[in-house]
């Protein structure tokens, strides 16, 4: 069932391995004087999963949410299906680090709400969100209120919410980074599951070594002040394998030893 | 009302002497009904003015039972209507003004800066401002009609109600802001769908302290401007040193007083925050 990654240049799916659904064209970004982003240009694969990593401070956030249309760049363009975007839109959904879920809603409504802004109709709204609420594995959780379910409850609503839009590329901000380890193994995980159960592109955020080589397809690695892209890796992890025999796996192990040696060097 | 302390009587004596059944009929009673302690907390209230009204602390204060006595009295005469009937127009009238104009005013500053420069410096001068000294300003200008008593209350409320909706839109969570904008809501999905409904706990508390001004609008009204309503019942009462029926018209504005504020909450958990029902 699982993809392999070692399988990718073959893939079926997209016409040639160059299918780039975002396009990070010279992006620069100044906060006034203190400049958080230099020079970056990127390509994001269709149906692959690439991870934005590196030290706090490299702007990998402030990235992901100019992909996102939520931060106006200072210079360069983002493109998505080759079109130049100036703001949200329709064929991105974004995961927030704080789940951003409104408390005063059900389960079944946060998850429904991107396609209540849409003005979908509310039988078919819901219908898609228990589908949705399913899928995540909240099933029976869809009448509770956000505070009466744990953090990595609330980050699965976040997701359910980001998949409910059918949109072709997921951003997902340090979405498990609020969660206990446990908690977080078993969501990478069923982020992979989900990963090939919905074939989306998906652009993930996060500051752990062990997190990004473990789900993705190719990780990008920002160095910071100001955040420049430093190198590019391509994990090519066997996903076949159970999920534990890929913690023990050498390979799995020498990226993440590979990704280190590049990293040490601005940790304090 | 005169029910309450019975039941406190009845809690003493049963913890007393009475067989453990009923102590813990009691007790869980009390553990399931947080109204329970409501009870207890009037009770001990009512049982020490009961007290201090037989020592007694002043020849001026009545006893509870004199109170309750007095007010249905006045019940029955009709001359608490017929007060009721004329403090509650300019209460009503200046309340509804100023939690209408208040939450636009103040939801229009927590929205543009422009709004907020303009209008911010006025409401925190007269929010500052002793606006008791003001109300006979209002007189000069406009006489002792509805309109200087409703104004009163206007002047009383409205600052509080602008500055607590102008902060609660100014806390709203961003990240919700930007959710929704990540989802291409529009700024009206944005306003009424985010913004309003996360700040109402901050709203309705505006609007909670707003009202509470409002009545003390419309008795600073009625004891300066002109002696009509509760005002002139208290004043009258006062004069004639029918102390009990003056405490009996004071007691009953507070209680109104505080079940329109319960009422008001009572709205905002079923309507806009029904997750805070749960709790």
């Amino acid at each position: 069932m699982a993809n392999s990654a070692l399988a990718r240049s073959g893939s079926v799916k997209s016409a040639t391995s160059n299918d780039a659904v975002v396009q990070v064209r010279d992006i620069c970004k100044n906060y006034g004087d203190v400049e958080a982003l230099r020079g970056i240009n990127l390509e994001f694969e269709r149906g692959k999963l690439t991870t934005l990593l590196g030290p706090s401070g490299c702007g990998k956030t402030t990235l992901l949410k100019i992909i996102a249309g939520l931060v106006p760049a200072t210079s360069g363009e983002i493109r998505v299906n080759g079109r130049v975007v100036t703001g949200p839109g329709p064929e991105r959904a974004f995961v927030f680090q704080d789940f951003a879920l409104m408390p005063w809603a059900t389960v079944l409504r946060n998850v429904g709400f991107g396609l209540e802004l849409k003005g979908v109709p509310a039988a078919e709204r819901d219908r898609t969100a228990r589908r949705y609420i399913e899928q995540v594995g909240l099933a029976g959780f869809e009448q509770k209120y956000p505070h009466e379910l744990s953090g990595g409850m609330r980050q699965r609503v976040g997701i359910a919410r980001a998949f409910a839009v059918n949109a072709d590329v997921l951003l997902l901000d340090e979405p498990f980074s609020a969660v206990d380890e446990q908690n977080r193994r078993k969501f990478q995980e069923d982020l992979l599951r989900l990963v090939d159960l919905e074939k989306k592109t998906f652009i993930f955020v996060t500051h752990s070594i062990e997190e990004a080589v473990y789900v993705s397809d190719r990780i990008i690695l920002l160095s910071p002040r100001p955040g420049r892209v430093s190198q590019i890796i391509d994990p090519m992890i066997d996903r076949s394998a159970s999920p534990d025999d890929i913690r023990r796996d050498a390979g799995y192990l020498d990226v993440v030893e590979e990704i280190w040696q590049g990293l040490r060097q601005y940790a304090e | 009302m005169s029910v309450s302390p019975a039941k406190l009587d009845n809690g003493i004596g049963a913890s007393k002497e009475a067989p453990p059944t009923v102590v813990e009929m009691i007790r869980t009673f009390a553990e399931e009904r947080r109204s329970f302690w409501i009870v207890v907390s009037l009770a001990v209230l009512f049982v020490s003015w009961e007290v201090a009204g037989r020592i007694p602390i002043s020849f001026a204060f009545p006893t509870f039972i004199e109170t309750v006595v007095a007010f249905g009295e006045m019940v029955a005469d009709g001359s608490m209507h017929k007060a009721y009937f004329l403090t509650l127009q300019p209460l009503v009238l200046g309340v509804v003004i100023s939690a209408a104009v208040g939450i636009g005013l103040g939801v229009a500053m927590g929205l543009s800066d422009k709004a907020e420069w303009l209008l911010a410096p006025v409401f925190i001068v007269l929010q500052a401002a002793p606006m008791a000294a003001l109300v006979p300003l209002v007189t000069f200008v406009y006489g002792i009609g509805l309109t200087a008593k409703t104004l009163a209350v206007i002047m009383l409320a409205l600052p509080v109600i602008v500055l607590n909706s102008y902060k609660a839109v100014r806390h709203v969570n961003p990240s919700l802001v930007d959710m929704c904008r990540s989802f291409q809501g529009s700024r009206m999905q944005q306003i009424f769908k985010i913004i309003i409904p996360d700040a109402s706990p901050v709203l309705f508390a505006g609007l909670r302290l707003g009202i509470a001004a409002g009545f003390i609008g419309v008795m600073l009204a009625e004891l300066l401007i002109t002696p009509t309503g509760i005002g002139d019942l208290i004043t009258y009462h006062r004069s004639v040193a029918n102390y009990a029926h003056m405490y009996a018209a004071v007691a009953s504005i507070i209680a109104v007083s505080t079940l329109t504020l319960a009422g008001l909450q009572y709205v905002e958990t079923h309507l806009l925050r029904p997750e805070k029902r749960r709790k």
